[in-house]
């Protein structure tokens, strides 16, 4: 009889990293058909060419065997469609090649691929899309234009490397006027026009220049929440925590601020909040700490919003929130069942970190010797550790 | 057989001991002044100019030097070469100065320098010491022009000055920016590492046969 001896988890659901990973996409299906049917051939063009950049990306990392993972597990898919999805439908497709590349190499591969990036790779690739190109992206093109099945917008097609057309000039020759290619939050930040909550929840209104509609992916991350395929805890701190940041606000001088409906489904939160910061290798893993995480990112976000020259702020706060990931973690480790708090709080010092002593450094070098009883408080005298007549080596 | 150790000390700065790729050295110039092919040539050729200058007057004068104020000692040698540099760049091209601005100044406590006249010209005499110094000067060069070229040519559309995509080129913001140097040498430090480990793997081969 053989008994293997294992630490804790026990017991586990017969989930797969691949399981869960589907799951995600298809709940992203109906999300993406309704951008598609917002934006037409741009934006189904787009998600195409990103979604094969980060898979191409993710095939040629895989294959020179230095990452975890593989290309079978459907996340590079969700990379690509959250990054496109978070893109303007119109964005040249070059670029949007480029942040797919750039997505899956910086944010996942140089970290060791699936599992060990600190960073969500839709946002990696997205942030870099935002420094290089800050026109293109702050470019959108209005939803629901006639003719949108069969044409594209003429920002996509750029070449290689090569300017996208204006769009400016392309809105005047449909008889459109300039503010219509401008999202709601920049119109409200640039402008000073605040659209209603209203029509920003389905997105079905006519001409805004919105992303998908909140309703739809708020009832998509619902059905992933309560498979199991997603902590409901993050995005419901994360709204939490911006509305009644923004609500504050509001109160304090209505004026000034925009209601807090206008701050919850306007621009990318919902989607931020609901697939991109629920990302499980960058959240915390701790209940306690997904609500510290979740209610940062909703402050953060408001304030980016509110006082930065940026009229979004999602991703940032989203990748800021990734960072302090660890840190939370360590923080909001739960008590142990059998301790008490005040037990752990006495036992603080010596945590689970390693103490910094040479012979943990390498122990595959044949060379490293693990010096003994270095640390002991009666430390023996020189010569009663080595015997004088001893030869040196 | 001098000819062979000359060689050797030529080429251990410009592949093996590479300062940029290799030694990670002077990474304040690398980064800060490699927006443009121009910038990087020049700010390679102006420490390739005051390296080759000290390693060898402080190989001269290795056996005058007390020990325990060398470095005060080296620094004043490298910082009267670099006010050479400074006045000969500052009149040869204004718009040169203007662009490379404080980094100029900054050679006297360029690291590759100061490592060098400590590392190895304080121990060997002047001919090697200098060869030593040319070839890491070069390597150095090398290194710059590498990342200036790519930011180039990627955020401005040029290289050296000439237009290679027309006039319809996007530039990426990013690259002209610090970020984008960070990037760059990153991304050529993984491709070296890269060719290492292939080097690497195929000597392992031909040993196991």
């Amino acid at each position: 009889m053989s008994i293997e001896i294992r630490s804790a988890p026990h017991i586990k659901a017969p989930k797969s990293v691949e399981t869960i990973m589907r799951h995600v996409v298809w709940s992203l299906v109906p999300v993406c058909a309704f951008f598609v049917f917002q934006y037409g051939l741009s934006a189904l063009a787009s998600l195409v060419v990103v979604t094969a950049s980060c898979l191409a990306t993710e095939r040629w990392f895989v294959k020179t065997g230095t990452q975890s993972g593989d290309i079978s597990d459907y996340s590079a898919v969700i990379t690509g469609l959250l990054l496109a999805l978070s893109l303007p439908p119109g964005f040249p497709l070059w670029m949007g090649a480029v942040a797919g590349f750039v997505a899956i190499a910086l944010g996942k591969a140089l970290f060791g691929g699936i599992g060990f990036n600190v960073f969500n790779p839709a946002l990696v690739g997205r942030a870099f899309a935002q420094a290089a190109f800050p026109q293109a992206i702050a470019t959108y093109s209005p939803s629901f234009l006639p003719g949108r099945f069969t044409e594209f917008v003429p920002s996509s097609l750029a070449l290689p490397l090569m300017r996208p057309a204006d769009m400016m000039l392309w809105l005047k020759a449909k008889q459109l006027d300039a503010l219509a290619g401008a999202t709601p939050l920049a119109k409200w930040k640039f402008e000073g026009v605040l659209a209603g909550a209203e029509e920003l929840v389905t997105s079905l209104s006519g001409h805004m220049a919105v992303g998908p509609s909140p309703a739809l992916i708020l009832l998509c991350g619902a059905y992933l929440a309560l498979r199991r395929f997603m902590d409901w805890r993050i995005p419901a701190a994360i709204l939490g925590s911006a509305g009644l940041t923004a609500w504050l606000l509001f109160a304090l001088s209505p004026e000034r601020f925009p209601n807090p409906f206008f701050m919850l489904f306007s621009g990318g939160l919902i989607l931020g909040a609901v697939y991109m910061a629920t990302d499980m290798a960058t959240s915390p893993v701790t209940p306690k700490g997904m609500w510290v995480y979740g209610a940062l990112i909703g402050l953060l976000t408001v304030i980016i919003r509110y006082y930065s020259g940026l009229p979004e702020g999602v991703m940032y706060a989203i990748l800021l929130g990734n960072a302090l990931t660890p840190l939370i973690e360590k923080v909001t480790q739960p008590t142990p069942f059998g301790k008490s708090a005040l037990a752990r709080l006495g036992h603080a010092k010596r945590g689970a970190s390693y103490p910094l002593h040479p012979g943990y450094i390498s122990r595959e070098d044949a060379g490293a010797v693990t010096p003994k009883k270095r640390f002991m408080w009666n430390k023996p005298k020189r010569d009663e550790r080595r015997k004088p007549n001893e030869p040196r080596d | 057989m001098s000819q062979a150790r000359n060689w050797d000390e030529f080429m251990e700065g410009i592949w093996r001991q590479n300062p940029v790729f290799v030694m990670v050295l002077g990474m304040c110039p690398t980064l800060a002044v490699t927006v443009s092919g121009i910038n990087a040539l020049s700010m390679g050729v102006a420490t390739t100019f005051v390296l080759i200058c000290s390693c060898g007057l402080v190989s001269l004068l290795r056996k005058l030097i007390p020990k325990e104020v060398r470095i005060a000692t080296y620094i004043v040698i490298i910082a009267t070469f670099v006010t050479v540099v400074d006045y000969v760049i500052q009149a040869v091209s204004l718009a040169l100065y203007d662009a490379l601005g404080a980094f100029i100044q900054l050679i006297v406590v360029n690291c590759i320098i100061l490592g060098r006249a400590e590392a190895h010209a304080s121990k060997t005499p002047p001919a090697p010491a200098m060869v030593n110094a040319l070839g890491m000067g070069i390597g150095f060069t090398i290194g710059l022009l590498a990342l200036g070229c790519v930011r180039e040519i990627l955020g401005a559309g040029t290289l050296f000055g000439i237009s290679l995509f027309g006039a319809g080129f996007q530039p990426w913001v990013v690259m002209v920016l610090p970020p984008g140097g960070f990037f760059v040498l990153g991304a050529w430090l993984l491709l070296f590492a890269a060719l290492e480990r292939r080097k690497q793997r195929k000597l392992a081969e031909v040993r196991h046969v």
